[in-house]
């Protein structure tokens, strides 16, 4: 179990010039997670993923999240 | 990770130019995420392999920490990480997974 607050936390520390969208899709451990950051700009896709997936790497390897649906974004 | 695990996701990527880590089966996907993969690259008409990652616990976990990535499914072309579930779906709806999938197929 984890808080939409404690998942907003772990990525804007991760990625501090970030504005982070939390939405439980089916039950808390099933999230949809939406990033935003300029920090994104010079990162491909993948890395861009991996970059927000290693701020909650414990929590996916506990399944404390169990299924994340991520998009990352660069400010207009 | 083993070096016998590595070596045989290794030759998985290798050997198959489309390959997907995934729940289950092309037929019997055992998980949504998994499921949209095999649906977007059936509507694209293209061959790709699978592997159940369910049918072996040192390759589940051995991928994550191969492709540095979290989650499955996982997706190579011709041997280069693609991503996964959500960047797959991103690309479909782009039009640049077509693209890229023909692109790299060809050559």
């Amino acid at each position: 179990m984890i808080t939409k607050t404690e998942v907003i936390n772990l990525i804007a520390k991760k990625i501090p010039n970030s504005e982070v969208l939390v939405e439980n899709l089916k039950g808390n451990d099933h999230l949809q997670v939406t990033v935003i950051s300029s920090e994104f700009n010079r990162l491909s896709l993948v890395k861009q993923h991996q970059l927000v997936y290693s701020a909650l790497k414990e929590e996916l390897a506990s399944e404390a999240i169990h299924a994340l649906a991520l998009k990352t974004e660069t400010p207009n | 990770m083993q070096n016998s695990t590595k070596d045989k996701i290794t030759n998985l990527i290798n050997s198959n130019p489309l390959m997907v880590f995934m729940k289950g089966t092309k037929l019997m996907p055992q998980c949504g995420f998994s499921n949209n993969v095999v649906q977007i690259l059936n509507s694209l008409g293209v061959e790709f392999n699978t592997f159940d990652v369910l049918s072996d616990p040192e390759i589940r976990e051995g991928i994550k920490e191969y492709s540095d990535w979290p989650t499955i499914p996982q997706v190579y072309l011709k041997g280069e990480f693609l991503g996964g579930s959500d960047i797959l779906i991103e690309m479909y709806n782009s039009g640049a997974l077509k693209e890229k999938i023909e692109v790299e197929l060809a050559s």
